[in-house]
């Protein structure tokens, strides 16, 4: 690649051709603002507010599109420059509601601090407010169209990363909408739920349903016994929310927290997490010897559960059974749990902890109800905890660490790394390799699955036997797989597949951080958390052998089919 | 499959008159070709003379194109039509000069003889009734536009005559 030398603000700077003036002003040293512009989104200048002035150009440039040229001298801090923008913002804020107190992403708003950073003190120009209906069709998500700033951020990322392609704009100018097709509600659209958009979105046009006073209200029943399980992921995500280091983990706070708050029991979906790695594993080994289907492909994820319905219905008997770890949870908390500790189901009320959005819809899909009520009764978001964590004032950081619960919250390494991509590929690994060659495995940290690429593959001799293994997360990668498979071009055994990039550490529902090195910080914890544990397979979880001792037999048995298996529905494709 | 049938349900409105099949005969030729998606949208709409929800689900489909673009691209261009069309299309002008010479009494008075605003088409779809910025022929101001036909030096007492002339 050719580089050349840009001056930004007087300095010297080199670059590729074909990097943004963006890129090279970051390079430099200089920071220019942005709205539109997302890390992980191809540019679109739509924004004008990282406007910057280029010796000898006519008009400002937008510095997250403008490409390089050599010998460029850009001015980022000009008087122009600053007018220009200040102007800009305070045309998007003349047609914004300026709700701040009340929006879910109050002091997380690159909008509010947009006008923080640039000094806005009025908004000079009346605007127009526009009074478009809020969407609340879906269990996941709700989209307050009054609020967006139309920077196409959430468009970007369902369509460029997800492959969804739910959302897009309707009209023009002034009359411009974004959502699903008109008319047409998230939830009856193809929409997937992942909750990438509301990541994505700079504002509070997009975000979660919020189950915080369902929950408090459980809580503060006396009749219910309120039990929440923890999906791995979110233990290495409230960190950073909470003002800490991103990625580090808060395992033993997080529990201690849940209990301040008041929650009965506190378990981990770990623990389920053990028992889908029996189920599954064994399912495996069963296609494996008696001629398929194959590949199998997991099913943790209910955004690519949903996205398979919608676009590859043909593959659906390639999908494990396995529920979720979160339903298996559900499902065995309102009987083998209920059962045991004389509780009757009907005042459980079971709670979860997940980095997903898309886990809400799983948790409302009709056939989840093997335990005879509705197995997870709610779902909260990593977003969601912290909410309770800072309506109930509690400084997480003070809490001694605290343990969870018997018998769920017993849980082996191999469950922790479910909360990354590549996690359940190699859990799985740890104890199928025994289970099949009798021998131990020689080494518990499966490189070739591990780390952030869009689509892994790795080969592993079980007795002779090659089994290929693809490891894949975000849908667009998903999409890509798939179509290998269709195509005859891939015939792989095993499939990991998560919906969003880089697995549940970068779902729908964790803190929102504009930086870019986050999701790798919270793998890191992942991990972590993994290398210290005592168990690190998931058919040495003690609490999972027992509870196939007492209570379902042996994986796969018609009891462990009946609490902890489902089945799939296709769905229409447009 | 279930979703086929509804698919195919949506449809059968269209099957009968023949419009389906030719329909089927232009996916034929475009399909799984979304840059073709303008022309097979202009075409369909040729075809039906507007865009139905069917027909879009349909294209959709064929061309591999998502609903919500194939949604964004026939909402940005005003040639598309999600509502089906009167027979005759009314384009009245709103330019300077019409404005001046008083148009909005041409306006008031062809809303009082169809029964719909700017922008409706008629329930027996007879007529829909637009507004264009300025048609160009501000010397015969105020000027109303009938499919082809020009009327201009209007006044609103020769708009019922005009509109029988109009089937």
């Amino acid at each position: 690649m050719e580089i050349v030398t840009v001056k930004i603000d007087g300095h010297d700077v080199q670059v590729d051709r074909g990097a943004t003036i963006l890129d090279a002003a970051k390079l430099a040293g200089v920071k220019i603002p942005t709205l539109c512009h997302h890390p992980m989104l191809r540019p679109d200048g739509a924004c004008r507010i990282c406007v910057v002035e280029v010796a000898g150009a006519r008009n400002l440039a937008a510095a997250c599109v403008m490409p390089v040229a050599d010998k460029m001298v850009v001015n980022t801090n000009t008087p122009m420059v600053r007018q220009a923008r200040r102007v800009n913002l305070e045309l998007i804020l003349a047609n914004h509601p300026l709700a701040c107190p009340s929006c879910k992403r109050n002091l997380n708003c690159e909008l509010q601090q947009l006008a923080l950073d640039m000094g806005v003190s009025e908004i000079p120009y009346e605007g127009r407010k526009r009074e478009l209906e809020i969407d609340d069709s879906s269990p996941a998500l709700i989209r307050e169209p009054n609020k967006c700033i139309y920077c196409s951020r959430c468009v970007r990322v369902c369509s460029d990363v997800q492959s969804v392609d739910a959302l897009s704009f309707y009209r023009r100018g002034f009359d411009t909408e974004v959502g699903p097709p008109p008319g047409v509600g998230l939830m009856d659209s193809v929409c997937v739920q992942c909750g990438q958009c509301a990541v994505a979105c700079p504002v509070g046009a997009i975000y979660e349903r919020s189950a915080v006073d369902d929950v408090w209200q459980a809580i503060s029943d006396p009749k219910k016994h309120v039990i929440v399980q923890t999906a791995p992921a979110v233990q290495v995500s409230i960190a950073e929310a909470l003002g800490l280091e991103p990625g580090l983990p808060m395992t033993g706070k997080m529990a201690a927290a849940l209990r301040r708050l008041g929650f009965d029991k506190i378990f981990t979906t770990e623990f389920t997490a053990d028992l889908t790695i029996m189920e599954e594993g064994t399912e495996l080994l069963g296609r494996l010897n008696n001629g398929g289907p194959l590949p199998l492909i997991t099913s943790c994820s209910p955004g690519w559960i949903k996205f398979v319905e919608h676009n590859f219905p043909e593959f659906l008997e390639n999908l494990s059974t396995c529920k979720s770890p979160q339903q298996m949870f559900g499902a065995l908390a309102k009987t083998f749990y209920a059962e045991k500790h004389g509780i009757d189901p009907a005042n459980i009320y079971s709670v979860s902890l997940m980095p997903c959005t898309a886990k809400k819809f799983e948790a409302a899909r009709q056939e989840m109800n093997a335990s005879g009520y509705r197995d997870v009764d709610a779902v909260l978001t990593t977003r969601e905890l912290v909410r309770m964590i800072k309506e109930a004032s509690l400084d997480v950081s003070k809490l001694d660490d605290e343990e969870f619960d018997v018998p769920f919250g017993m849980l082996s390494g191999a469950a922790t790394i479910f909360g990354t991509t590549g996690g359940v590929a190699e859990a799985a690994l740890r104890t199928i390799y025994e289970l099949v060659t009798g021998e131990e495995i020689p080494t518990f940290e499966y490189e070739a699955v591990r780390g952030l690429d869009g689509i892994k593959e790795a080969t592993v001799k079980l007795n002779n036997v090659d089994v290929k293994i693809a490891v894949t997360s975000g849908l667009k990668n998903a999409r890509e797989v798939m179509n290998r498979i269709k195509s005859g071009e891939a015939d792989y055994h095993f499939i990991e597949i998560m919906g969003c990039p880089g697995g549940c550490i970068g779902g729908g529902g964790q803190p929102i951080n504009g930086g870019s090195d986050y999701r790798t910080k919270r793998a890191s914890g992942i991990y972590q958390i993994d290398a210290a544990s005592t168990i690190r397979k998931s058919h040495e979880n003690t609490a999972v052998k027992q509870l196939y001792k007492e209570y379902l037999g042996e994986p796969n048995s018609p009891k462990a089919h009946k609490l902890l298996h489902t089945h799939y529905t296709p769905r229409n494709r447009y | 499959m279930a979703l086929e049938q509804v698919k195919l349900e949506k449809c059968t409105e269209f099957i009968s008159d023949g419009m389906y099949h030719k329909l089927e005969a232009l996916l034929q030729k475009d399909k799984k070709s979304p840059e073709m998606l303008i022309f097979v949208l202009q075409q369909a709409q040729n075809i039906y003379g507007y865009l139905p929800e069917a027909v879009l689900l349909r294209i959709s489909e064929a061309l591999d194109v998502p609903k919500a673009k194939i949604y964004g691209v026939v909402t940005f261009y005003s040639q598309f039509h999600l509502k089906p069309r009167g027979r005759n299309v009314i384009r009245v002008c709103q330019g300077t000069a019409c404005h001046v010479r008083g148009v909005s009494r041409i306006v008031g008075k062809i809303k009082e003889e169809l029964g719909v605003d700017v922008g409706e088409t008629t329930e027996d779809l007879r007529f829909t009734f637009e507004s264009v910025a300025c048609i160009g022929a501000c010397g015969l101001a105020p000027v109303v536009m009938i499919n082809s036909d020009t009327h201009g030096r209007l006044t609103a007492d020769k708009v019922p005559l005009i509109l029988s002339l109009y089937e």
